[in-house]
């Protein structure tokens, strides 16, 4: 994919890094294991445009974030667990402060989850996970993510919740929202069926570029973010005023945008202090709802705007 | 369940009701934000009172009985229990020094909302149903009293330098969870804010960690509901400075909470609030909860 051509019109607004809070990893690439066709960075079983991050590159900006004094950190793909170093690699992010791994459970077996479990029992810090689930039925939710898809992911929810977890289930809002009640009562129902009573659920709003761009028609010319709609506009609810990523490209300003070109800020965290231009329109989407990236124990809103 | 001794109540009330009507707004609050304050050895430190004057009034009279030299409030009167108004005159009474957290800040600025900073929706229904009563029923006066209060109060206690605030220093609303908050990350705090010691609340549940080169951070809790912990009482934090040390001491506060969830019936709040009060487990605001938090607690 590439940049989006300037707008000549709107001004779009530059928004600094105010602190390094949130530190992502996108572990797996844009490799997975299921091929959604709402994936903003259309991640795929053949999409090795991003590869998978090493232990030791963690490592190292682990070490490196110390001095930011992140507070947190994010594991997301493709799907996390295709990196086959995931549990030494969880392992050590949580020696340095709270793990959220964002899955589809499929790859997690029980073995791997009581391993899980133990490595968060001997930390002081929460090993989350959040695991995507886009229906309440196989019909619902595989037509977005793939045949057997629901199934599958819900004996992985069953196997982390065994081991004593309790997973975030996040959900893409594909349905009206007269009809949030009714399907909220359907996920509610179905995460029992496999075991899951204290269930937790984020919702998440559609992000229109990659391959939900080509399915739905993505942004219209109106849905961007301009200088004019920062006024009085709490800006910490923006990821990119909180946040970087981590690629095996470098470093970029926020998961969302990993595929554009210009996300890459450069190859430490140094480097990726600067300021950037809120000039895509899937910025649009994070204005409109803030904290779509961040757990809900995160908090959001500040008292000022 | 111990109850406050009605002497105690009769010297707290009557401390109150010596003073004339208008006196607060002159004497009280406290105003010493940005500048330390003369240095302690023992402090009563507390947060979230969330409307709970049953427990706020035992809190006056366990830490008067620990020898404390001072007593601070990190903020959140208002939320969840009856009878706003019942608070202040305590706070007042108690000589407590209080700090101002987000419902004071809405409550004081008429804001539409508690801005507690929860992002799900069930957490927010039960979050506006607490601050509309909280609202309607606080009096202009102390709402005009609690736009005031300092976001942050600096504090000596022995050779430790301590900054009291509501959430974080750089965030009045800022959730510093136990398990959800890295070391480095409060060291950066103490470290930016020229802290030895940070004291905060908000989450409603308390913890401390020790840190390099000898600060700390201290969650004093709430007093406001139990700690989901299946625990009728609630909790404050002594705090002691010794020589090169400081001690920090979550002390468990039995209050009569019986007779709050009778005036939380009579009241009409919710009844999932007054299960919280009546089980010891949290029953409304848990989405916030992060994983280890969660597991702790029953729902």
């Amino acid at each position: 994919m590439s940049n989006y051509p300037d707008n000549e019109i709107a001004q779009h607004p530059l928004l600094e890094l105010q602190e390094l809070d949130y530190l992502w990893f996108q572990v797996a690439g844009t490799l997975c294991n299921l091929k959604c066709n709402h994936c903003f960075i259309s991640a795929s079983p053949a999409n090795n445009k991003f590869g998978f991050l090493s232990l030791e590159t963690i490592q190292q900006k682990l070490e490196e974030s110390v001095g930011y004094g992140v507070k947190e950190y994010y594991l997301t793909g493709g799907e996390s667990f295709i990196n086959e170093e995931m549990i030494p690699i969880i392992r050590a992010i949580m020696q340095y402060g709270p793990a959220t791994v964002l899955t589809n459970a499929i790859p997690i077996t029980q073995d791997m989850a009581f391993e899980m479990a133990e490595i968060e029992e001997e930390s002081i810090y929460s090993l989350e996970f959040r695991v995507s689930l886009d229906g309440f039925t196989p019909e619902m939710n595989d037509a977005i993510r793939g045949r057997h898809s629901f199934h599958r992911t819900l004996e992985g929810i069953r196997r982390l919740v065994h081991a004593g977890f309790l997973p975030i289930i996040t959900t893409v809002q594909t349905w009206p929202e007269e009809k949030h009640e009714e399907v909220m009562d359907g996920f509610i129902h179905a995460l029992k069926e496999v075991g899951y009573y204290r269930s937790r659920i984020k919702m998440l709003p559609l992000i229109k570029i990659g391959a939900e761009e080509a399915r739905s028609g993505g942004y219209s010319e109106s849905e961007q973010v301009t200088t004019d709609m920062m006024k009085d506009y709490d800006t910490g609810q923006l990821i990119c005023s909180n946040s970087r990523l981590i690629s095996d490209k470098g470093v970029h300003v926020c998961p969302i945008l990993l595929d554009y070109d210009d996300s890459l800020l450069g190859d430490t965290l140094d480097d990726a202090t600067k300021s950037y231009e809120l000039k895509h329109k899937a910025c649009y989407t994070c204005y409109m709802n803030g904290a779509i990236c961040s757990n809900p124990s995160s908090g959001s809103k500040a008292l000022f705007t | 369940m111990n109850s406050p001794s009605s002497n105690s109540k009769n010297r707290i009330r009557n401390r109150f009701l010596n003073d004339s009507p208008d006196s607060s707004s002159a004497s009280y609050p406290n105003s010493s934000a940005g500048r330390y304050q003369s240095p302690y050895r023992r402090i009563a430190v507390f947060g979230g009172v969330y409307n709970n004057h049953f427990a706020l009034e035992a809190l006056l009279e366990d830490s008067s009985r620990q020898g404390t030299e001072a007593i601070f409030c990190l903020g959140d009167l208002g939320g969840f229990g009856p009878h706003p108004d019942k608070v202040f005159p305590l706070l007042q009474a108690g000589d407590v020094q209080v700090v101002q957290g987000n419902y004071d800040h809405s409550i004081g600025n008429s804001l539409d909302d508690c801005r507690c900073g929860y992002t799900d929706p069930s957490d927010n229904y039960y979050a506006k149903l607490s601050y509309d009563y909280t609202f309607a029923h606080t009096s202009d006066r102390w709402k005009s009293w609690m736009k005031h209060l300092p976001s942050e109060l600096r504090v000596d206690l022995g050779r430790f330098h301590l900054l009291l605030c509501h959430g974080s220093p750089r965030k009045t609303n800022e959730f510093l969870w136990e398990s959800t908050s890295s070391t480095h990350f409060l060291e950066k705090l103490c470290r930016e804010h020229q802290a030895d010691a940070i004291l905060a609340t908000h989450t409603g549940i308390h913890w401390s960690r020790r840190l390099p080169e000898n600060r700390h951070f201290v969650n004093v809790g709430s007093i406001g509901r139990p700690a989901n912990d299946g625990n009728l009482h609630v909790w404050y934090t002594m705090i002691t400075a010794d020589d090169d040390r400081l001690n920090v001491e979550f002390l468990p506060l039995p209050y009569p909470y019986k007779a709050l969830a009778k005036e939380m019936r009579t009241e009409d709040l919710p009844e999932a609030f007054v299960e919280t009060i009546e089980t010891g487990w949290w029953t409304t605001c848990m989405e916030v909860l992060p994983g280890k938090e969660r597991r702790r607690g029953k729902w």
